[in-house]
């Protein structure tokens, strides 16, 4: 038999984050959307123990607007390797600082401050990171995945994969299948 | 998180490694703080109690005394509260075999112990910066391989 459920999702955050909050015995009081305050002083321990309790609900604690800004950075980052759009082939500063409205130089250098990466470089990785998920579904060649990720060859591909992960894309096949059959 | 330090974990029976591991993360701008252990048994013991502040990555050394290393990695990623620890494997074997089969056990980073300390340095702080990013979603923590 089928059973239909509704739910109210604020309902249940804010639930689970009472629960947390009490868990640790800490002393609270749930702002607005997204806030918590914390009354007294909130060590780096029980922050720590905070966020590993959230994380099993996959909620995370963004320390500050900074943090915030950060996700919506790479969320759009993200967005864009994932879409395959036009946005690709548009430089990253035009596009983000449009975006954002904000200078790239400001954007880029808090997201520095927080990642202690670049940008760039984290495209790279996030470009890297789709590239394995295509891998590892195993429907489209090396090739094909180069072109989808607008990298102007395979070898140009290859050599970015290679630098990033220390693998080639080949032996990052070979790890992937052999884990398979070796249960962990 | 960015004004969170990131915690480190070193297991390894050589004292002087553990000195230059210390001193590399020391010189780095990464904020972190470093904790090491001298062998397999002791990692498990710290891991495993209760009050201790798991690491965000472990750095496992392959040949240690007591326990070894692909011991120690198989006991962790088979134990539900510390499968989610990033861990490096910190060896000197460079093995084509080795590294397989480390990857396949659930290690994450795979490094081979640098001979100077200038490399040392590079090598720890890009194994913690793209660590740090697989601490955030949307990464999917188990496609996490890295060899340096």
């Amino acid at each position: 038999m089928k059973v239909y459920i509704k739910y109210d999702l604020n309902a249940v955050c804010k639930k689970i984050l009472q629960e947390q909050l009490e868990k640790l015995k800490l002393k609270y009081a749930l702002l607005d959307f997204n806030e918590v305050e914390i009354y007294g002083v909130l060590s780096a321990t029980k922050l720590k123990q905070l966020n590993t309790a959230l994380n099993n609900y996959s909620i995370q604690i963004v320390e500050s607007s900074k943090s915030i800004l950060i996700q919506k950075i790479k969320d759009e980052i993200r967005e864009m390797v994932y879409n395959e759009g036009e946005t690709t082939r548009l430089k990253t500063s035009l596009w983000l600082g449009a975006k954002f409205k904000k200078p790239y130089k400001y954007l880029s250098s808090i997201f520095t401050e927080v990642t202690f990466t670049t940008i760039e470089k984290f495209i790279i990785l996030q470009k890297i990171e789709r590239a394995k998920e295509l891998i590892i579904a195993n429907v489209l060649n090396f090739s094909e995945i180069g072109s989808l990720l607008n990298y102007s060859s395979t070898a140009h591909f290859s050599v970015q994969f290679k630098n990033t992960t220390g693998l080639t894309p080949t032996s990052f096949q070979h790890i992937i299948k052999t884990k398979e059959h070796h249960p962990t | 998180m960015p004004s969170q330090p990131i915690n480190i974990l070193l297991a390894d029976d050589d004292e002087n490694d553990r000195m230059l591991f210390k001193e590399a993360f020391e010189e780095l701008k990464i904020k972190t703080i470093v904790f090491t252990v001298n062998n397999g048994t002791q990692l498990m013991d710290y891991l495993k109690a209760k009050n201790t502040i798991l690491p965000d990555i472990l750095f496992l050394d392959l040949n240690m005394p007591r326990k070894n290393g692909l011991e120690c990695l198989k006991e962790i990623r088979a134990n539900k509260k510390l499968k989610n620890i990033s861990i490096a494997i910190y060896s000197t074997s460079a093995s084509e075999n080795d590294i397989v089969e480390t990857f396949c056990l659930g290690a994450n980073v795979y490094i081979n112990k640098p001979s100077d300390f200038a490399s040392l340095k590079e090598v720890l702080s890009k194994t913690v910066i793209t660590a740090h990013q697989f601490q955030d979603t949307p990464f999917n923590k188990e496609n996490f391989l890295l060899r340096i």
